[in-house]
């Protein structure tokens, strides 16, 4: 499973980065999150969303084996991270991010909290 | 402090230094946040300075909710004392400014002195910085923004003046978010007055709350609830135009100038139209579920803009007869990256165009230009006229009542405004709860505190026992989500139920302030910008809270209001029981004994040395 979005259906409310920050820390602060909104707004009229697709580069890239599969997604043990962030760098997506105050990269463990607040269905869980 | 960042950051623009203090838990408990830390801060520390001049305070705040997960923890406040009314004023604004502050680490920044350059103040956590803007001076609000983000980077929130705050229009207003704006009461006048063109904010700090599982599980339900209202579609898809036929409707659409209140020509600008002509997409504030922002495209200009909002609509489409959404839009624009209040912006044009239509003024008056109404052209020549102080715009930039004040032959009683701050957009003469919510706005003539039309509409449109009361319930209930730093909007619109709200409140800070609590705090900010009034203007009371005589004397003459007018002696009727259950005297003066309940005990000291209190 992984997270889907269109991003012409993005409003740019950031919902989705306050719940995955909620998520992943149990922090209110949407800057630490894994799912990017950046606004595209003078060219097309719309925001631009980066997130993780699941396709695996940064497990096959990460020379400490810190990145492995769990029911599906690809997560990060901080246990075994290097902060090389080589999968920082040559993620696809640009979707491994390294929030402020922390060293690991966090990226999306698809656990959907995103999915089901966002108010304009731009983001949809997908097989 | 939970809910709180816990620093205000003081900036003196005159000797260049900053520094931070605490949050006073006490002014938490007693103020909030937003407008009640603004309220005070600016009764503390503005007395009997001139506006526009260095002794003025310019202060953001953020609120408790703000930067928090719950529905449009997005709003931030712009107060000063007004260069537009001289009394109390703030305007808010919604975008991502309010919660970048917090995670900045701020809940408020206080600006004072005056730059002896144009400056913008660059904030990244701790960094604090008062860099140059000579480059930024003489751009467009919009336009300044994107140099910015550009240059600093997308992740900035940044607010900024246009022209119009340059060169200090009254009704100036700050810009933020590509096409959001704290509008009202000239904010952006003060902003120019101390050479501030921008403010730059960045975070990346957490927002320290007192029960985050509480949070979450009141929260995910209003988001869910929200989610699942059929209802949610008709703001996705039409955001705040929705209200223009509606308004229309009901009579309540200004239209020339405030003359009637059915314009003729909605169905070129309603939601329809600018759903099929203009939409783009949707805009939302932080953490907002409804995304009442519209992102608009004007092929024919070849400009993007937000909007136009319902005010916008009323006071540039109707209020001056433009009938094509395509130049409302367009003219909205303009304003935007001019940095004038649309509101303002529309009624003074309006007026403009009602006095050239009589012969009040003429060519020689206006430098050979014919303000027509429904003349988009000559629309967007007086917005940069006055936001250039050039020529006829040089007055119009003082606003309505200053302007009718030097044309005189009449024109004060169709000069709409109250207390000096142009009317918005609800045409009021058959809706006896929204005429006196305008008439007793504290900071002028505007809808926000109290909207009550659709009380007027539920109770009866003549009908004048009762609404007193409500006009104050709502002027308690409406600006308190302003003191919490969240938009009111999901509860109005959306029915999200206020046990919500007062759930959220301790789920987010810890603090045991009921419900009832929180609605005397907003009771004790109203009465406090009341006492600002009475110690700032001399001879303040009574004669400030008439609406123009338009309303009283001039029948509506068409659509769903026809043959409505307010007479005197109703208006004096709701005046005197709108005073009397505030428990202000009868010229509409707080009593030692209010502010006293209201724990003003030094407010009501202060003003008895003073002789204005009995």
């Amino acid at each position: 499973m992984r997270v889907d979005a269109t991003a012409s259906r993005c409003t740019g409310c950031k919902l989705c980065q306050l719940a995955c920050a909620l998520h992943q820390f149990g922090e209110n602060n949407p800057k630490k999150t894994a799912i990017l909104i950046t606004s595209d707004l003078l060219n097309t009229g719309h925001y631009r969303v980066a997130v993780c697709d699941q396709c695996g580069l940064c497990e096959e890239l990460c020379p400490a084996g810190a990145v492995s599969k769990v029911d599906g997604a690809y997560v990060v043990d901080p246990e075994e991270c290097t902060y090389c962030y080589i999968c920082v760098n040559e993620c696809p997506q640009g979707a491994m991010l390294v929030p402020s105050g922390k060293h690991t990269p966090v990226k999306c463990i698809s656990c959907g909290d995103c999915v089901e607040l966002c108010p304009t269905s731009a983001l949809a869980m997908v097989e | 402090m939970n809910g709180y960042a816990g620093k205000i950051l003081r900036v003196d623009l005159s000797t260049g230094k900053t520094w931070t203090e605490p949050v006073d838990p006490k002014l938490a408990r007693e103020y909030l946040g937003g407008r009640g830390f603004a309220a005070r801060l600016i009764y503390d520390e503005v007395k009997g300075a001139e506006a526009l001049g260095p002794d003025n305070r310019l202060v953001l705040a953020s609120g408790p909710f703000a930067g928090v997960f719950l529905p449009a923890g997005a709003k931030a406040t712009f107060a000063a004392k007004s260069s537009a009314t001289g009394l109390y004023g703030d305007a808010n604004v919604g975008g991502h400014l309010a919660a970048e502050l917090k995670y900045a680490g701020y809940d408020a920044i206080v600006f004072q002195g005056s730059a002896d350059r144009p400056v913008y103040l660059f904030v990244d956590d701790e960094t604090v910085q008062i860099r140059d803007a000579s480059r930024l001076w003489g751009k467009g609000a919009i336009e300044a923004e994107v140099a910015l983000k550009d240059e600093l980077g997308e992740d900035y929130q940044i607010a900024t003046i246009g022209p119009a705050g340059e060169n200090l229009v009254k009704y100036a207003c700050v810009g933020h978010d590509i096409g959001r704006q704290a509008g009202r009461t000239g904010a952006g006048a003060v902003m120019g007055s101390k050479r501030l063109k921008a403010i730059a904010v960045r975070g990346s700090q957490t927002v320290p709350v007192a029960d985050i599982e509480a949070l979450r599980r009141i929260s995910k339900e209003m988001f869910l609830k929200v989610k699942a209202d059929p209802g949610l579609q008709v703001w996705h898809d039409y955001g705040l135009g929705s209200v223009c036929s509606w308004a229309n409707s009901i009579g309540a659409f200004p239209t020339r100038n405030f003359s009637s209140g059915y314009f003729e020509g909605i169905d070129g600008i309603d939601h329809h139209a600018m759903r099929e002509r203009i939409i783009v997409g949707s805009k939302a504030c932080f953490g907002c579920p409804m995304a009442c922002g519209k992102f608009s495209r004007v092929k024919e200009r070849g400009v993007w803009v937000e909007g136009p909002e319902y005010e916008t609509t009323a006071l540039i489409g109707g209020n001056c007869a433009l009938n094509r959404i395509e130049d409302v839009a367009y003219a909205n624009y303009v304003c935007d990256e001019l940095g004038l209040d649309t509101i303002s912006a529309g009624n003074v044009i309006g007026f403009a165009m009602e006095c050239f239509q009589r012969g009040v003024i003429d060519e020689r008056t206006t430098g050979g230009l014919a303000v027509r109404f429904g003349d988009v052209e000559a629309f967007v020549t007086l917005a940069n006229r006055i936001a250039r102080r050039e020529g006829i715009g040089d007055l119009l930039a003082d606003g309505v009542k200053q302007t009718a004040a030097v044309w005189g032959k009449g024109s004060e009683s169709y000069a709409i405004q109250v207390k000096g701050l142009e009317w918005s957009g609800y045409e009021s003469r058959g809706a006896p709860a929204m005429m006196l919510a305008y008439m007793t706005a504290d900071i002028g003539a505007h809808h926000n505190r109290a909207w009550a039309i659709t009380y007027d509409i539920a109770q009866g449109r003549e009908k004048v026992e009762g609404k007193a009361a409500k006009v104050i319930d709502l002027q308690h209930v409406r600006p308190l989500f302003d003191c919490l730093g969240a938009c009111r909007l999901p509860w109005v619109e959306m029915g999200l139920d206020l046990k919500y709200y007062a759930e959220l409140f301790p789920a987010v800070t810890g603090l045991d302030l009921s419900w009832e609590d929180l609605l005397q705090v907003s009771e004790r900010v109203y009465n406090l910008t009341r006492a600002y009034a009475v110690r700032e203007v001399p001879g303040f009371g009574r004669s400030h809270d008439y609406p123009p005589e338009r309303f009283i004397s001039e029948p509506v003459p068409d659509g769903a209001t026809a043959g409505s007018r307010i007479p005197r002696d109703t208006l004096d009727a709701l005046l005197d029981d709108y005073y009397g259950l505030r428990g202000w005297d009868k010229t509409g003066r707080p009593t030692g004994v209010t502010l006293r309940r209201l724990g003003l005990g030094d407010v009501a000291e202060e003003l008895a040395a003073r002789g204005l209190v009995e």
